[in-house]
């Protein structure tokens, strides 16, 4: 299998689509002549032109409402946010356009659009340019939310974000589109709102999404099976919106401990709905209650030590482990 | 007819823009179901069977008429803002789905999802009532974006209200219309004031058509009291979008004789009740009814004829609505994701 960075994998996605259907078009700040803030849209202007690949001037509002508006006579944009951060000066067009238009029509305008750029921290970007926002989009009927953690999944869930008749959020991460993984040979797709256990384990199971999971949980699983004895399972539900409640049930029913690791606040965010979720549907196989690991309940300040000590981390994480095998308190 | 009368004729007929008489009383039979439509809405929301925001047209009938009905082909877009009944009614969409609309009934333009502030009509190219002041503003370009895209010879008509020219929506749509080339008429409908908020008091420019020199936009002033001079003004707008690809801004001045909403006061103390009937004196339907009867295309029989048969057709979409069944609790977790 090829291997390819995160942000060649996601090129690929669009490429492919724009080749496959004529209306697929992108838009966004820097995407043509500079070829992409990230370089993600690298190469697209030379191969699609000016018409299909489109240098937008600094309007958020102005120009992810032009997608929706084109969405709605039957383009299928792509609408690139250099990063999440700004598309909160687009969140009236999102939530009250895009994502209620099908709706409040009664079926006559469906907005079949993605939107799509970075989430979440990087380095030192402060508090502005460093937030996790999937809960505020995945709080929105209508919408969905996608946020891939491996080059493969970013491919084949682009591709299908792109195909979605309705508005998608795609999530990335700035921090991971240098990371390199396999994708598998030719055309495939990964279906919208499924899950996929990373790695089998059997005493607990950690859930994680995007760039948490890659390039922290995963170090965490590696250091606490060796350090606690224990096996993890990892699950992967690739869709923050639709859920893959089953996938995540079925783990818990199985290891029947579960730590939920994720980069937004902890106030309604993501894994307070999972959480729920699990104890609604799996209240007798808990051993332990729910675990999370958030972000601090505060803006992400600039300075490192301030920056590492309210994001996730393997101390978190060991903390949470340790506390639904009952071992804190115990060396 | 003596040859003064003939004279007169020909001056009056000369101010119709040439349009044939059969087109200048559809468009005044128009413009009174507009008004005869709202006056009946007004009447179900005092008796509670209209719920929400009702937002009524009263006073800015020609400039519906004029723009939809006259001045643009079927197939070009139309989208507004939630006083939204006048452009429905005036692109097509039948009053009487409308009518079942306001009383959220299955039968209604969107089964009872959108209400008074969402008219939609995909059948009419009609694309909303939308109720976030210059939210569709951008929906608009987006539109004209997929038009030129296409390469389609389509345009799209755009209404807001004057206080949609003081939010940021306003000057991103118009910079990246004019930017990029995008055919739609942005038609600002300056009734004076944003609720009770008056032009001077909510914009440093009050010409408002000023406002498209920061976009080198084309750009007009138009009588919104003279359905004639929307008109010709729009359809001066619509085909230099048509052609050339390239948008305007259009402020047409008119007035509106109700509240804001049906929950607010006529004039409360924003405005004076001398200025309402002041105003009224200068009634779109009124001055236009006055022209066809110099021109000698319609006479007192004939407005008393159309009188009666409107007042018919709104008490038929009343009574269809009234008849039509209430949406089941089962179309609540319909359109709400696309083939889900």
């Amino acid at each position: 299998m090829p291997v390819v960075s995160l942000r060649e994998a996601l090129n690929q996605a669009m490429d492919e689509e724009m080749e496959r259907d004529e209306r697929v078009f992108l838009m966004g700040e820097e995407v043509a002549r500079y070829n992409g803030a990230y370089k993600v849209s690298q190469g697209l202007l030379s191969k699609w032109g000016e018409r299909r690949i489109i240098d937008t001037p600094i309007a958020e509002s102005g120009f992810a409402g032009v997608g929706i508006g084109a969405a709605m006579v039957g383009l299928r944009p792509i609408v690139e946010f250099m990063t999440w951060n700004f598309s909160l000066v687009a969140y009236d067009q999102i939530v009250n356009n895009a994502a209620k238009m099908y709706s409040m029509s009664g079926g006559q305008f469906h907005v079949p659009i993605v939107f799509r750029g970075p989430g979440g921290a990087a380095h030192g970007l402060a508090a502005t340019h460093s937030q996790a926002l999937e809960a505020i989009y995945a709080h929105v009927a209508g919408l969905k939310v996608v946020m891939p953690s491996t080059c493969k999944d970013a491919k084949g869930l682009l591709k299908s974000a792109i195909r979605d008749e309705n508005p998608v959020i795609f999530i990335e991460s700035e921090v991971m589109y240098g990371d390199k993984g396999e994708i598998p040979e030719g055309e495939y797709t990964i279906p919208i709102g499924v899950g996929e256990v990373k790695k089998e384990g059997k005493d607990v199971t950690i859930v994680s999404w995007s760039k948490i999971l890659a390039h922290v949980v995963w170090k965490a699983v590696e250091t606490l099976e060796q350090e606690l004895g224990i096996s993890i399972e990892v699950v992967d539900p690739r869709t923050i919106k639709p859920m893959d409640y089953d996938l995540i049930v079925e783990s818990v029913r199985k290891t029947n401990r579960v730590v939920i690791v994720e980069e937004g606040w902890p106030f309604a965010g993501v894994g307070a709905q999972l959480a729920f979720e699990i104890t609604a549907r799996a209240f007798d196989y808990l051993d332990a209650p729910v675990e999370r690991v958030t972000q601090e309940d505060v803006p992400l300040p600039y300075a490192k030590t301030l920056e590492k000590a309210s994001l996730p981390n393997i101390e978190k994480i060991r903390r949470a482990v340790k506390n639904v095998l009952y071992r804190n308190g115990q060396e | 007819m003596t040859t003064a009368t003939a004279a007169v004729s020909k001056e009056a007929k000369s101010g119709l823009a040439g349009l044939s008489k059969e087109t200048l009383l559809k468009w005044y039979d128009d413009m009174l179901l507009v008004r005869r439509f709202e006056e009946k809405c007004a009447q179900l929301y005092g008796m509670g069977k209209i719920m929400g925001f009702c937002h009524l047209y009263n006073g800015q009938e020609a400039v519906s008429t004029g723009s939809i009905l006259g001045a643009i082909n079927p197939d070009d877009y139309v989208i507004t803002a939630y006083r939204d009944h006048g452009q429905a009614i005036s692109k097509g969409v039948d009053p009487k789905a409308i009518m079942a609309e306001l009383l959220g009934k299955a039968t209604g333009t969107t089964k009872g999802k959108g209400g008074s502030m969402h008219i939609f009509s995909k059948e009419h190219n009609f694309l909303g009532g939308h109720a976030i002041v210059g939210s569709h503003l951008p929906l608009a370009a987006g539109v004209a974006f997929a038009c030129k895209y296409r390469n389609e010879k389509r345009i799209c008509l755009c209404f807001m209200g004057d206080g949609a020219t003081n939010i940021g929506d306003f000057h991103e749509a118009l910079n990246l219309a004019a930017l990029w080339k995008l055919p739609v008429v942005y038609i600002i409908e300056n009734n004076m004031y944003s609720m009770g908020t008056s032009v001077e008091r909510s914009s440093a420019v009050e010409d408002l058509s000023r406002k498209a020199a920061a976009y080198n936009m084309r750009n007009d002033i138009v009588d919104g009291s003279d359905v004639i001079e929307v008109y010709t003004k729009v359809k001066a707008a619509a085909d230099h979008a048509r052609k050339t690809g390239e948008p305007s801004l259009l402020e047409v001045r008119t007035y509106r004789y109700r509240g804001h909403s049906m929950s607010d006061p006529i004039h409360g103390h924003y405005r004076t009740k001398e200025e309402v009937e002041e105003k009224r004196k200068y009634d779109p339907i009124l001055l236009f009814g006055e022209r066809l009867k110099k021109a000698g295309l319609a006479d007192d029989g004939y407005f008393e004829e159309a009188d009666k048969r409107i007042k018919a057709l709104v008490d038929e979409c009343v009574e269809f609505a009234e008849n039509s069944p209430e949406p089941s609790v089962d179309e609540l977790w319909k359109d709400v994701y696309y083939g889900e």
